[in-house]
């Protein structure tokens, strides 16, 4: 004799219950949180270095960086100027809630005004695990190729900013960014788009006003 | 964790623990002796693979009193509404009957755990467990 139990809870909501209490620790310390997303070589650190090279002389930026292994990434972010924390993932394809909360304890959060988080480069997991930021961004690349908004739905739905790097790569890349900018107004529309490319600095003054605005935002305590 | 090797580990497992948890969760708080069937409930825009997850489930679930139950999936597809002239449509760049570009996606999101089918603990007319 069976019977039938309602449940209609959504399959990582125990995720999104700490992902909600790790975004309350960053409001408690006043710092503005950012998920950075990408595949593998879009320029997450690259955009990282950038970044820091114009936040840091202005105001307190850590760093947690998302790897399955090594802390290549973390030394270039301490090395350009930033707390930096390395979370080694052991093989697993994102970060989680609780991870973050592991990288939230290494840090003092008092002492940041900014905190960016470095995933796991993919398309596919960490879209799905929220971690407690204010925001998440996304990096798109030129060499990656201008169908990714059609085949990675569920990253390109749930960002808050997208930037698209290696723009001085578009005279030699078969690359439609009308096409391309298209699939993103269908899955996210009017989302807030920056043109950059890491190597030339073209276009980074616009992304890097816009985290200072988000900083800005932030109510510091006490 | 649960006798795996971490770098074995993908999106599907992390995904198929934490339905397992929910399950258990639910399960246990009805007095259940024994879960039989889940029902899932997956939008077409999220990636998850349900052989995949059906896999580990069988895996992670042994021991349990989830152990040898059936998943079913609901898969949603995609939907979108013209916010021009009100049409539904599939997904598409602009809507078949105004070609309006201002589509918002009203269905293929979901993630849910829906119900599961479950037996419970037989009751004697003492009202003491069998």
């Amino acid at each position: 004799m069976t019977q039938r139990i309602a449940v209609v809870e959504k399959i990582l909501g125990a995720n999104e219950r700490l992902a909600e209490e790790n975004r309350r620790r960053l409001d408690r310390a006043g710092v503005f949180g950012l998920n950075l997303m990408a595949s593998p070589g879009a320029g997450k650190t690259s955009l990282i270095e950038r970044t820091l090279a114009a936040l840091v002389p202005e105001m307190r930026v850590g760093v947690i960086d998302g790897d399955i292994a090594t802390s290549i990434d973390a030394d270039r972010a301490a090395a350009a100027g930033a707390t930096a924390v390395q979370i080694n993932t052991g093989g697993e394809c994102h970060l989680d809630a609780t991870m973050l909360q592991g990288g939230l304890d290494s840090l003092d959060l008092e002492a940041l005004d900014l905190l960016l988080v470095e995933n796991v480069g993919n398309l596919i997991c960490p879209a799905a695990f929220a971690l407690g930021t204010h925001q998440s961004a996304l990096i798109a690349s030129i060499p990656e190729g201008d169908d990714k908004p059609y085949k990675y739905p569920t990253m390109y739905r749930g960002v808050n900013a997208l930037v698209i790097n290696k723009i001085d790569l578009l005279p030699y890349v078969p690359f439609d960014l009308a096409y391309f900018r298209r699939g993103v107004e269908l899955l996210n529309p009017g989302l807030l788009t920056f043109e950059v490319s890491c190597r030339t600095v073209e276009g980074l003054e616009a992304w890097v006003d816009w985290l200072r605005r988000q900083v800005g935002s932030v109510e510091k305590p006490g | 964790m649960l006798g795996l090797e971490k770098g074995k580990r993908v999106h599907e497992l992390s995904i198929t623990q934490n339905l397992l948890e929910l399950a258990l969760q639910h399960a246990e708080g009805a007095g259940a002796r024994r879960v039989t069937d889940l029902n899932l409930v997956i939008g077409d825009l999220s990636s998850l693979l349900d052989e995949c997850v059906q896999f580990y489930w069988d895996m992670l679930s042994e021991g349990t009193i989830a152990a040898g139950s059936r998943l079913h999936f609901r898969r949603v597809p995609v939907q979108m509404h013209c916010q021009d002239c009100g049409a539904d449509c599939d997904l598409a760049g602009t809507c078949p009957r105004c070609g309006g570009a201002r589509l918002q996606v009203t269905a293929g999101d979901e993630f849910y755990l829906d119900s599961i089918d479950i037996e419970q603990e037989p009751v004697t007319a003492s009202g003491a467990l069998a």
